[in-house]
């Protein structure tokens, strides 16, 4: 095979107030004609950056240090800026992630493709429009024409990607960067949007460089994967070579972490930090009943049914997954669940009691209010920037539980301790804290009065997979010593499959199918669960579990 | 057209919405102008004047009829266009309104465009070359105009132009009376001037206008100059820049058709709240400049109690305002079509 890209050596840096940072530390690689390549890593080990550079679109501040990037003869590093404007969306093109910022919010989508068209001398005036739908059309977006005059707004964000990708593609490039095409998009529409470009790349024999922090969906759709640390490359080769038998450490740890079936959530550890695993006491009786459970809200075009009357009981001590896409009413459950939204209709029995009779402006003064707790999305944005990990964690103990003094700090220092946060790190601010720190002080406030029952929004979201897997065995053995019970709330079905007795799925704002985790996954009922188990990637098994 | 119905819809539902924000204005300012201390009556009736006349004056103005009356009587002149009689100039406040407001209007203006003009290139200049001197001379220019005063600007320009280099006119109103005023058509000299073709005029209404419109001006341009630069940089960090550049589109599409059209959104906005402040501090500068506008009008009224001028001057500002935020809403209407649809 004859190469298209090759790099050598490739080093990039950044200027910054703290002196110069090394993003990328001398890096080699080749993309052959027609072949997909993967990029894998973990925040900040360079994987973006890469693409930038060779790209030549790094930020304010960046600079290729030194090596060689040559494409079909071109040497990208030193080709006047009027070249790399013609290379760029004629030659290499990109898509990134979050689809729809990547859009220009009040332009047209159908002038947005235009822009490229007309700049790259592939369409005149006259014929532009027409050629825009058709790249829309390339794309398999229904009702082009109709589509041309949307904007980003009106569109899904699948439907952006697709639109992301018309824009790449207008012009017939030979090289495609993808850079994390499908973070935040739905398992299904992840797989509709990755499909598209594997049979858009092959369809007109393109090469691609596919970067994302998934090492299952690399695995599925490239031919090749290199494993990017701190900007080096630390292993390269085959997908399924590099699953079955990862030579570094670092592939390792990331094979390891990577939730797949037939693994458990203490494999997702490296060998020698998986510990002794807890088991959760789970009893019979039930802590939480919920019994058709309604929510309507009143849209702009009629009533919009979020809930649509959902049954279902968590018993005590029991993980229950709670399974489905964007839309289909599993965040509206929660927060109803966890008392910061009232219920149209519906019942909910904790502990034996009704407590939708206490409307949930006033729950925050019931002395139920300690029982129910609840670790949100996304870490950083859930932590208030302006407050100390101390006192995140000092919140619900000096207003619901009113302790001062040295009570206080001492019950902050055991909290500390049992989510495995550094004492140091508490008079920290948020932004001194990495993901899986700032996860921990949300778990340590939130369990920090107690409670019996927690809620768990997609904890881990947010993370690397290698934090994920720290994170997941955390919640693991709190469940365990402290006896809780959890409602997990996740669109990933590994990840469910892994901590959960119990699974719920839902769809449309009603449950479509539940039970025990193992049966649910192996052998699923209803249509839409075997559409997300068949939508989620599926990493090459290891042959050889150790 | 696919938008146009629920978008033209936004737009009516918008105009409407000023209706009730009208109506109010015309009670406030009634009640506020009732509220003022001093009694009108015994100002009029004159120093000389005893009980008897005080309360004959009293009559006269209608004053003695409960304030529920004297409130449907005003409605009902308002209806007919009738402003009341100012007290102190002896003209109907329309007539005075009509007279004055353009000049406060011309002056506003002219020095809104004029901070426009040198504001939002030097904040697109100073976003896209962050840290070079551009950079700099906006941060010092800003600073500059937010920390002096309107009467200091405006005494320092007649200063040095007038009184040390002799190239400005005298700063007394709005021609020298050596100019016959152009005839009254839209009541902006500048304009007028033109119509009639009297371009010697024209100069010299121009030549009377340029240092406090420059005055206002430097009042103006910093928030302008700050919130482009601001927008700009905003607007060029976003995902779409990156995408745009991606696609090979040359700088100057991303800087004006992606990025600027973006930054206009928050630009437009702060346009909005400078006029309003431009027409408030208005009233320094139109003293200073001896410039026969609203502000100075109001100021005089005030002082002696002519409540029926102050009564129409605070009217015609609060129309102003409705009429400008108006304006505002929908120049962000055909800006930003997220507007008139909220998400879903």
């Amino acid at each position: 095979m004859s190469k298209m890209l090759s790099v050598k050596d490739l080093a990039v840096s950044f200027q910054t107030r703290r002196g110069e940072v090394d993003a990328v530390r001398g890096i080699s690689f080749e993309v052959a004609k027609g072949e997909i390549l993967g990029i894998v890593g973990e925040s900040g080990s360079g994987k973006s950056v890469t693409s930038y550079a060779l790209m030549r679109i790094l930020d304010a501040g960046g600079v290729i240090k030194a090596g060689e990037a040559t494409y079909s003869g071109i040497d990208l590093r030193r080709a006047a800026e009027r070249d790399m404007r013609d290379i760029r969306g004629r030659e290499i093109s990109m898509i990134f992630q979050n689809p729809r910022a990547a859009l220009n919010p009040i332009r047209k989508v159908g002038h947005q493709i235009e822009d490229v068209l007309r700049h790259h001398a592939r369409a005149t005036r006259y014929d532009a429009r027409a050629k825009a739908i058709a790249a829309l059309e390339a794309v398999k977006i229904n009702d082009a024409e109709a589509r041309y005059n949307a904007y980003p707004f009106e569109l899904s964000g699948g439907m952006c990607q697709r639109i992301v990708c018309a824009i790449a593609l207008a012009c017939d490039p030979r090289l495609l960067i993808a850079d994390e095409p499908t973070t935040g998009l739905d398992i299904t529409t992840q797989k509709a949007v990755m499909d598209l470009v594997r049979d858009l790349i092959r369809e007109r024999s393109m090469s691609s460089i596919l970067i994302t922090h998934d090492l299952g969906l690399a695995a599925q759709y490239c031919d090749r994967i290199i494993v990017m640390k701190d900007g080096v490359i630390v292993e390269q080769g085959d997908p399924v070579q590099i699953f079955s038998d990862p030579q570094h450490p670092y592939s390792r740890k990331l094979v390891d972490a990577t939730p797949r079936a037939g693994e458990t959530v203490r494999s997702l550890l490296p060998p020698d930090e998986r510990g002794e695993e807890l088991t959760p006491a789970v009893s019979d009786q039930p802590i939480l009943e919920v019994r058709d459970l309604i929510k309507t809200y009143a849209g702009k075009s009629g009533p919009v049914h979020a809930v649509k009357g959902i049954s279902f009981t968590i018993n005590q001590g029991q993980c229950v997954g709670l399974v489905g896409e964007s839309g289909c009413g599993k965040s509206t459950t929660s927060e109803i669940l966890v008392r910061l939204m009232d219920a149209t209709s519906g019942q909910i029995i904790f502990d034996g009691d009704d407590i939708t009779r206490v409307p949930a402006r006033s729950f925050a003064k019931d002395s139920r209010r300690a029982d129910i707790q609840m670790v949100f999305q996304d870490a950083t944005d859930s932590l208030n920037p302006r407050h100390t990990a101390r006192q995140t964690i000092s919140e619900p103990l000096r207003r619901l539980a009113r302790m001062r003094g040295a009570k206080l700090a001492k019950r902050i220092e055991e909290l500390a301790v049992l989510v495995g946060l550094p004492l140091p790190l508490l008079d920290r601010f948020p932004h001194q804290l990495s993901g899986g720190q700032k996860a921990r002080v949300g778990i340590a406030r939130a369990i920090a009065l107690d409670p019996k029952f927690l809620i768990l929004d997609e904890p881990t979201a947010a993370l690397d997979v290698s934090i994920q897997a720290v994170v997941l065995n955390l919640l693991v053995d709190l469940r365990a010593k402290l006896g809780l019970s959890y409602l997990f709330v996740s669109h990933d079905l590994h990840v469910v499959r892994l901590l959960c007795d119990h699974v719920i799925v839902m769809k449309d704002g009603e449950i479509v199918e539940q039970g025990a985790a193992e049966q649910v996954m192996s052998n699923p009922q209803s249509d839409y669960t075997k559409a997300l188990l068949a939508a989620a990637p599926k990493p090459p098994q290891r042959r050889n579990i150790s | 057209m696919l938008a146009s119905s629920p978008r033209l819809r936004a737009t009516l539902l918008r105009v409407a919405q000023s209706i009730p924000v009208v109506i109010g204005v015309v009670i406030i300012s009634f009640l506020l102008t009732r509220a003022l201390p001093g009694d009108p009556a015994v100002y009029f009736a004159g120093v000389a004047a005893d009980t008897a006349s005080i309360e004959e004056t009293r009559v006269a103005m209608g004053l003695d009829k409960p304030l529920v009356q004297q409130f449907f009587i005003y409605v009902g002149n308002l209806l007919q266009g009738d402003l009341g009689q100012s007290l102190s100039s002896g003209r109907s406040v329309a007539a005075d309104l009509a007279k004055r407001l353009p000049a406060s209007l011309e002056l506003t203006l002219s020095a809104l465009i004029l901070a426009i003009v040198i504001a939002v290139p030097l904040g697109v200049l100073a976003a896209t070359r962050p840290g070079t001197w551009v950079d700099h001379l906006c941060r010092v220019v800003v600073t500059a105009g937010v920390s002096l005063p309107t009467f200091f600007t405006g005494i320092l320009l007649i200063y040095i132009f007038y009184y040390l280099l002799g190239i400005a006119p005298s700063p007394l109103g709005r021609l020298d009376f050596i100019y016959l005023d152009p005839d009254h058509v839209t009541g902006f000299y500048l304009i007028d001037a033109a119509l009639m073709g009297d371009w010697e005029t024209w100069r010299g209404a121009a030549k009377q206008l340029i240092l406090p419109a420059s005055t206002l001006a430097l009042f103006t341009l910093a928030p302008i100059a700050r919130m482009t630069r601001a927008a700009m940089l905003t607007a060029l960090s976003s995902d779409f820049i990156r995408t745009a550049r991606a696609a090979g589109l040359t700088n100057r599409t991303v800087l004006y058709r992606y990025a600027f059209r973006n930054a206009l959104l928050p630009v437009v906005t702060t346009l909005g709240m400078v006029f309003s402040f431009a027409l408030g501090a208005n009233v320094l500068v139109e003293k200073v400049f001896a410039w026969p506008g609203i502000g100075s009008y109001a100021v005089e009224a005030l002082v002696v109690s002519d409540y029926a001028a102050v009564q129409g001057f605070v009217l015609a500002m609060a129309l102003l305002f409705v009429a400008l935020n108006l304006v505002i809403d929908l120049l962000y209407t055909a800006i930003d079509p997220r507007i008139g649809f909220s998400s879903k």
